[in-house]
């Protein structure tokens, strides 16, 4: 087996008492696209920052592509591509001089033409920096990322900021970056990104790895259905089969196994002449689970194993 | 590629760009060759009896030069690099395999060209102007002057564009530093018969004494190669201290990440 690209064990950062990364442990496995999901400030960013060498850390053994990020050298640098959050490269160069420009910077780049031509902006290529969309500096972030033909990619909130047609672009841009065999790292606080893109998610809150895996492995752990229909005329909680709750003449309740109390709510309703209306059985989506890892106090600690 | 080919392709996209970006090319480059012209069509004809009765247009000339290099040198360098820090331009070249020492020689170098060029454009403006001639056995000393005061003013610059806070202080603040500077050196008009107290403090900084050191070159009065030793040594000790700051406070991240 290959050796993963990344591997952290224990990173800490802390400013002064508040820690921004409080025991993280991390892997990102050769070729694959692995999601760093979580809020605004529950240390993504630093934790990243840690792994790409712009910032050192206060505890923990950190590996990213065999090397300390801390004794960072040229070499090293020369085998990662990084997107920061935010960067404008020189308004006043064209795509192509910028593109060129960062190609000196590497040992073995890529072709200036072709990369350009693989974020699509070919037909801009002459076209100064400065007068780019948003849209278009993106492109041309990943293709300076992309023009030294790094091993692994880290890419920070690529899409923060997009609109669904500009995302739906990314996401096919970045999705091509795998078929390069790259590495990609990439920071998201959308889920349904993650889910788009990712082989693997791992969610930060508070500065700790609250849940690890597989897209869909993480939408089915902890996965509770829940049943619900409005309560028939005349019907009071307490004759329901199964215990429900009772909120503005909806009743609700969540179940692992679904199956037989919507068996016994039906057999019930149809033997009393019930019509249940609105009756829904709504597993949760990536997104509830990743809400509840991220936004409730206590859900974050359950989760962790 | 070697440090040395990387810094001059460095300088080449760079000085493109800097070529393209009009506050650069309007007050770094036009502007000096603009207050030649005025100060040389209004006053250049008058005599200047504190400098052995010369004719104006030949004080200006040298002046208007040192202007030329700190502005295209330390007013260029610190508004450009507090930018280009504070839109994370920096932080993502040294994430990048670009040796620092390029990195520092192609900004070295692109102010060294500009530099160059705008000397070259003001000499010929005030040559084919107002006759203002340079003694063929000065060129050294104007020569030696430019290498010392860009090299200087490079290392001033990188120094204070760290005690920029933003990029929107970066204007403002450097032209706090540089215009009072350029009146009291005399690059305006001549400070000779100013009280002692202002004299003495021009003298403390730089740009008076790059200023007189180029004066040396096109004063008549001059025998031999021009070079003013004494003034070039307080310009490269000002260098020095520059780059001790610039060494110990340089930063790639934006100020407050």
């Amino acid at each position: 087996m290959t050796q993963p690209a990344v591997t952290a064990t224990g990173l800490r950062k802390s400013y002064g008492n508040r820690e921004a990364v409080a025991g993280v442990d991390l892997e990102v496995r050769t070729g694959e696209l692995l999601a760093f999901l979580g809020p605004n400030g529950a240390g993504k960013t630093t934790t990243v920052e840690i792994l790409e060498g712009y910032r050192s850390r206060s505890a923990g053994e950190v590996s990213v592509l065999g090397v300390d990020p801390a004794r960072a050298t040229r070499a090293w640098r020369a085998r990662i591509g990084i997107v920061l959050q935010s960067s404008r490269p020189n308004a006043f160069l064209t795509v192509r001089e910028t593109v060129a420009e960062w190609a000196d910077f590497y040992p073995a780049p890529r072709p200036v033409d072709e990369t350009i031509a693989r974020v699509g902006l070919t037909e801009d290529a002459t076209q100064r920096v400065g007068k780019l969309s948003g849209g278009q500096q993106r492109r041309l972030d990943v293709a300076l990322a992309l023009v030294g033909d790094p091993e692994l990619l880290f890419l920070d909130e690529p899409t923060t900021g997009f609109d669904p047609s500009a995302r739906r672009q990314a996401w096919g841009l970045i999705a091509a970056l795998r078929e390069l065999g790259k590495t990609v790292l990439l920071t998201t606080h959308y889920m349904d990104e993650a889910q788009e893109l990712a082989d693997r998610v791992a969610i930060i809150r508070a500065g700790r790895i609250v849940a690890e895996g597989a897209p869909g492995e993480l939408g089915r752990r902890d996965a509770r259905s829940v049943i619900r229909f409005r309560l028939p005329a005349g019907v009071a909680a307490a004759d329901l089969p199964i215990p429900m709750s009772v909120r503005d003449g909806v009743a609700l309740a969540a179940f692992e196994r679904p199956l037989e109390p919507l068996h016994a709510v039906t057999a019930w309703a149809l033997e009393h002449g019930h019509d249940l209306g609105e009756l829904e059985v709504e597993r949760p989506t990536l997104e509830d689970v990743y809400l509840e890892l991220t936004e409730s106090q206590d859900a974050g600690a359950e989760a962790i194993e | 590629m070697s440090v040395a080919r990387l810094a001059l392709r460095q300088a080449a996209f760079h000085g493109r760009a800097s070529l393209r970006n009009p506050p650069v090319v309007f007050f770094g480059l036009l502007l000096p060759v603009l207050f030649l012209v005025i100060f040389a069509t209004v006053f250049g004809n008058e005599t200047l009896e504190s400098r052995g009765g010369i004719k104006t247009s030949t004080y200006y000339v040298p002046g208007l030069i040192a202007l030329g290099i700190v502005s295209t040198t330390f007013v260029n360098l610190a508004i450009g690099l507090t930018i280009e820090r504070e839109n994370r331009q920096l932080k993502r070249i040294r994430g990048t395999p670009l040796p620092i020492p390029a990195f520092i020689a192609g900004r070295v170098a692109t102010a060294l060209a500009l530099a160059t060029a705008l000397t070259i454009v003001l000499l010929a403006v005030g040559r084919v102007g107002y006759g203002v001639s340079l003694p063929g056995s000065t060129i050294p000393g104007v020569a030696l002057s430019l290498l010392v005061g860009t090299g200087a003013f490079c290392c001033l610059g990188f120094a204070f564009a760290t005690a920029i806070p933003n990029e929107d202080a970066a204007p403002p603040l450097v032209n706090a530093v540089v215009l009072p500077l350029y009146f009291i050196s005399g690059l305006f008009f001549p400070t000779d018969g100013a009280p002692a107290w202002l004299t003495t403090l021009a003298d403390v900084f730089p740009i008076k004494h790059l200023a007189e050191a180029l004066f040396e070159a096109f004063d008549p009065a001059t025998t031999g190669a021009g070079v003013a030793w004494a003034d070039l040594g307080i310009v490269a000790a000002w260098g020095a201290a520059g780059f001790a700051v610039a060494v110990a406070t340089f930063r790639w991240t934006p100020k407050g990440e």
